[in-house]
């Protein structure tokens, strides 16, 4: 069995609110593989955002341990590309173009002409070579999200972590999204670790899906989804998993194995 | 209300698109006119020529060239003190020394607020001398100034500064609190640090409160040293715009008055909606982050 890209075991987090000390996550392991799509999927308040902050070494374990490669996360790096639930992650003072050569120029990953033409091929594969010159304030949600994608592909990131990326879109928008997100990982096979609180997301865009217990996170089950997206809904292999896991969710950990 | 009653039963229908035609292009240019009345350059310079319509009337109406001069007569003042230089001379005197204090003080702003950003202990510092000194109004520090400095330009430099400093860090600091957390990290997601993440995503992204403060800084300044000016000006070697002031003042010469008056206000609209308005437009407005 190869090693795994991204390890996680026995992680705790916690965070300090004004009054409370919260425990989001218990114990979670898990690892992600080279080329996953990894979904993990939970209820609100499991803390599952919260989880994927650590993995992009925003916020240390109380207790275990994130690797990333064999080695341990201790802060930000852009090997761990994040893209955000909200609009603002791009940044108003630089056009879409700007906006994804940023983290090339800054990380000095790729001499300037090459980041200049990776920058141009990931605008240009999210389908926004039109808008390259346009200012975040002028872009409909779909589209900034598009450029932060953009943004964080054109690095080629170890990791891509999203964070409920599509949450904040409409529903036609959102299922545009996720076509998209699935063909340019048949292009790329790029490795993914994918927030949601939606079991449809999640079956769609998954390969791999860790489902967490709420208050705090525990992992409940890890499954299998790969093979199923948009053409599958309504199928009734979709259906099953669907309702395994909203068996699971619900069901308070007491027994209804499927 | 009956509760049980249900919506009518209406027919469906599918309609042909209404021809739009009539209203012709979907999109046209405006005409010269809307384009005119839309301008703000245009708005701004009807308003400014009713103000002075309003002047010249009242003035007239008064006739007392001692109260209040004509605006045609303060504009014959300043034409005649341009050309005789000493207007100009005045000028270039009080805005070398606004230079001057406001660099001075831009400079300690920006020692404060990254002092502030970098620790807890350097918020507090500042938020705590701010608020000491904020309310401070400059000129009553003015005979301090005059104790430590003596006459002339370290003085008015020393109360520039304490006019810009606060105003622009406190402006500084809030605008740097309220950048947007997601932005911060996917900041930091990419490995920025220290001085580097202050530069390129604190500073830009803070950019409407750093160029209000940057406005009222300036607005401070030029009137701290305006006053300072008439208030000591008499003892000043080469004395600035205040000092033209204030020796028209003693000769009972209401029209330089105005003219020096009319000076402040021209350059106060200059900077205003010359070089801030550059500014905006070049940055805030052109990212959408100030409408």
């Amino acid at each position: 069995m190869t090693s795994a890209l991204l390890d996680a075991k026995g992680v705790t987090l916690q965070y300090k609110t004004p009054r409370h000390l919260v425990t989001a996550t218990y114990r979670v392991d898990f690892s992600v593989h080279q080329g996953d799509r990894y979904v993990i999927l939970g209820p609100s308040g499991c803390g599952k955002s919260t989880l994927l902050k650590a993995v992009g070494g925003f916020m240390p374990p109380a207790e275990g341990s994130i690797r990333i490669r064999e080695r341990e996360i201790t802060s930000p790096g852009p090997d761990r590309m994040m893209v955000f639930q909200e609009f603002e992650q791009l940044m108003p003072w630089k056009t879409a173009y700007q906006n994804v050569i940023f983290p090339m120029k800054v990380t000095r990953k790729f001499a300037s002409n090459e980041a200049a033409e990776r920058a141009e091929a990931a605008i240009a594969k999210v389908g926004l070579t039109e808008f390259r010159d346009i200012y975040p304030h002028m872009l409909s949600g779909g589209m900034k999200m598009r450029v932060a994608i953009a943004r964080a592909m054109a690095l080629e990131p170890d990791i891509l972590l999203m964070d409920e990326p599509f949450a904040a879109l409409d529903a036609l928008t959102r299922r545009t999204m996720q076509q998209e997100l699935l063909s340019l990982w048949d292009q790329l096979r790029f490795t993914v670790l994918f927030v949601t609180h939606s079991i449809e997301e999640a079956i769609i865009i998954g390969s791999r899906i860790l489902l967490l217990s709420p208050h705090p996170g525990r992992v409940r089950a890890e499954l299998d989804a790969g093979g199923l997206d948009h053409t599958s809904i309504g199928t009734p292999e979709f259906g099953t998993l669907s309702q395994r896991i909203h068996a699971l969710l619900f069901d308070n950990g007491q027994g209804a194995r499927a | 209300m009956n509760p049980q009653q249900t919506p009518p039963q209406r027919p469906e229908l599918e309609v042909k698109l209404a021809d739009t035609a009539v209203i012709g292009d979907v999109e046209r240019p405006l005409t010269l006119y809307e384009r005119v009345a839309g301008n703000d350059a245009v708005q701004r310079l009807t308003i400014l020529v009713a103000l002075i319509v309003v002047w010249e009337i009242y003035a007239r109406w008064l006739n007392n060239s001692l109260l209040f001069p004509t605006f045609s007569e303060t504009v014959r003042t300043f034409g005649k003190d341009i050309a005789n230089g000493v207007l100009i001379d005045r000028t270039f005197t009080s805005l070398r020394t606004l230079a001057i204090g406001y660099a001075f003080g831009l400079a300690f702003a920006a020692v404060f607020t990254t002092m502030a950003v970098a620790s807890g202990t350097g918020t507090r510092i500042l938020s705590t001398l701010t608020a000491m000194f904020n309310p401070l109004p400059a000129i009553a520090l003015l005979p301090l100034a005059l104790i430590w400095f003596g006459l002339g330009t370290p003085s008015l430099v020393f109360v520039i500064i304490h006019s810009v400093l606060w105003a622009v860090a406190l402006n500084t600091l809030s605008g740097f609190r309220s950048v947007p957390e997601t932005l911060r990290m996917s900041g930091r997601n990419v490995g920025l640090t220290g001085a580097r993440y202050v530069g390129l995503i604190l500073i830009p992204a803070a950019f409407p409160s750093i160029l209000a403060g940057l406005k009222i800084g300036w607005a401070f300044a030029w009137r701290t040293l305006v006053a300072a000016e008439l208030v000591f000006g008499v003892s000043a070697r080469s004395g600035g715009i205040g000092w033209y002031i204030f020796e028209a003042r003693n000769d009972l010469d209401t029209a330089t008055v105005f003219s020096g008056l009319l000076t402040v206000i021209l350059i106060g609209l200059v900077v205003e909606s010359v070089i801030f308005r550059a500014i905006e437009t070049r940055t805030v407005n052109l990212w959408g982050m100030q409408r």
